[in-house]
This record gives structure tokens, C-alpha cells and sequence, in this order.
């Protein structure tokens, strides 16, 4: 992976610089909001990744907390196979909104199922609970992002900066000041519960981005309309350059959390053959 | 054209601002790992 890490860094820089450039120039400019639409092609693929990011959290919060009991491992591994399945079965059996295509429903289930069990096996033991701290502090970078683009857009299209009241605009900054307390919690609490502890946090936290996401789809807000299902609907050369934005995104954000990772990693490391030296000091004695 | 700015630099503002954080942080820790190695 060393070896691969600069290779990736500058592909990566590459596609960000690409994705620039389409988002500023190449793209099209939208008819009634004109130029400041292009901030969209920053504030979606910021929120998107930043959602990835606390299901990340979350999965590896569950396995972190499941893997303290012998067997729950096992009845967690059969839930998450039951949820992909009856997600699979309600995709074609339930009525779905407007727009929502019922194959999508049912990749996503199976998806979910996927991202479980391939963090299950490429994160062992006390490693799920490295990418928990990891995928929450870099999701909070994303996560800030969305909350300042979204007024800097806000402010010459609506005449206001933030709308009180607003759902989806109450539950994102809800969701971020979780993952701040999160991040609060793992900085400041030195018990040795505060992995477990945290663990709990996550996962309850985590249930406020579905409320986020399809607070557009089911309430009144002055948010606009999502841009995929739920009636929405983007010029194709725009959903084009915000895939490609979200795809440089996404590859940096990978590369931040791998690094970040890897300093955790290295932390822990530190910390416990600091500990290990204390107690031999303290035996010496 | 200058919120469409703005928020583009903040986005990158941001992000520097966090690989500054880690590679602060990195730093730091080969600092505590010399110090460590030193009084083995």
C-alpha cells in the first residue's frame, strides 16, 4: 500500500483538477440561479461522501459492539442477511414513491449487506473501532463543508443564509453536532469504556442521516428537491460533472481516512508501549 | 460569482486545514516514538 499511496495521490490530484475544471467551466450554466448554481457540484458530492462516512461509522460501530459477546457476532451476521433480503422482497412488493426505482432499492439492500461483511473481514478485532473514529472525524470535515456551502449558495438564491425551522437544514446541523460530540467523547473521556460508550453514540447517531436525507422526499422544505428519485430531476452533462466531482471526492477522502488510519494505528501504538514503559519504570522502583 | 467563490475556497481552506492538523499530528508522534526509543 505504500508503494501504491503516491500513485493514488496524484491520480487523485488529477481528478480533482478535472473535476474543477468541468464544475467551473465546463459545465452548463443554470438558467435562473446562473453561476452560484456551480456550488452544487461541491456542496452534493460533499454531502454524499460525508453520509458514506457515518455508515461507515455506524457499521463499524456495530461490529466493535457485537464482537464484545461471544455470539453476537453470529446473530448479527444472520440480521444484516435478513435486512438485505426483506429489503430485497419490499423493493418489488411495497409501493415505492414517485421516482424511486424498485432495483435500486434492492441493490442498496444487498449493498448494505456487502459493506458489512467486507468490513467484517478487512477490519479485525480492534481495528473496526480505528475506522470508526476515522470515518467519523473525516465525515465531519465533509459534513462542514456542506454546512458552509449551503448558506454561501443559500444567500443569493433564497435572500437568507439559513432557514429556521427547516428540516433538512435542522438535521444535518443536528447530525454534525453528534459526530462533534463523537469526536468530544474520544478526545476527552479517558475511561476505559469511552470505545464502548462512543460505539453506543454512533450508532444512535447514525439514524439521524436517513432522517436528513429523505427529509426533502417526505416534508415541505425549502430545500430543493433530491437530485435522484424523489422527483427530481438535473440536465444530463450536470448529473456528469457531479458524478465526476463526487468520484474526486470520494478518492480523496479515501486517501485522508487511509492516512488517518494509518496514524491512529500508529497512536495506539505509541500510547501502549508508553504504558508498557510506565510499568516497568514503576516495577524498577 | 463571489459566493460561487467563497465557497470554493472554503471547501479547500477546510481541507488544507485538516491534512495540516494530521501532518502536525504525525509529526508530533515521531517526536514521542524518538523519545521512546531514547530511554530504552
Amino acid at each position: 500500500m505504500k508503494k501504491i499511496f503516491p500513485i493514488l495521490g496524484i491520480i487523485t490530484l488529477a481528478l480533482l483538477s478535472y473535476a474543477l475544471y468541468e464544475a467551473l467551466v465546463a459545465a452548463p450554466t443554470e438558467r435562473t440561479m446562473g453561476d452560484v448554481q456551480r456550488i452544487f457540484y461541491y456542496h452534493v458530492p460533499s454531502a454524499w461522501t460525508a453520509f458514506l462516512l457515518f455508515f461507515l461509522n455506524f457499521v463499524a460501530s456495530i461490529q466493535y459492539l457485537v464482537r464484545r459477546k461471544p455470539g453476537a457476532d453470529r446473530v448479527a451476521n444472520w440480521i444484516v442477511l435478513a435486512i438485505a433480503a426483506a429489503t430485497c422482497i419490499a423493493a418489488y412488493v411495497v409501493p415505492l414513491p414517485e421516482g424511486v426505482e424498485k432495483s435500486s432499492v434492492a441493490t442498496t439492500g444487498i449493498a448494505i449487506a456487502g459493506i458489512y461483511f467486507l468490513i467484517r473481514k478487512l477490519f479485525p478485532g480492534e481495528r473496526a473501532d480505528i475506522l470508526a473514529v476515522v470515518t467519523a472525524e473525516v465525515g465531519v470535515v465533509f459534513c462542514t463543508i456542506v454546512l458552509i456551502t449551503g448558506p454561501l449558495w443559500a444567500r443569493p438564491v433564497w435572500g437568507i443564509w439559513w432557514a429556521p425551522g427547516d428540516i433538512r437544514l435542522t438535521s444535518t446541523l443536528v447530525l454534525w453536532l453528534i459526530y462533534i460530540a463523537y469526536l468530544m467523547l474520544r478526545k476527552f473521556s479517558s475511561g476505559g469504556n469511552t470505545a464502548l460508550i462512543a460505539a453506543v453514540l454512533a450508532v444512535f447517531g447514525a439514524l439521524d442521516v436517513p432522517l436528513v436525507y429523505f427529509s426533502i422526499w417526505f416534508f415541505r422544505t425549502q430545500h430543493p428537491q433530491p437530485v435522484i428519485g424523489g422527483g427530481g430531476s438535473i440536465d444530463p452533462r450536470m448529473m456528469q460533472v457531479l458524478l465526476i466531482n463526487w468520484l474526486a471526492f470520494m478518492c480523496f477522502a479515501y486517501l485522508v481516512s487511509w492516512s488517518r488510519f494509518r496514524l491512529e494505528v500508529l497512536k495506539r501504538d505509541v500510547e501502549q508501549a508508553q504504558g508498557l514503559q510506565e510499568l516497568m519504570e514503576t516495577r524498577a522502583r | 460569482m463571489n459566493f460561487l467563490y467563497a465557497a470554493y475556497a472554503v471547501t479547500w481552506i477546510i481541507h488544507i486545514g485538516y491534512l495540516t492538523t494530521l501532518v502536525r499530528r504525525y509529526s508530533r508522534l515521531k517526536k514521542e516514538i524518538k523519545e521512546l526509543n531514547r530511554s530504552q
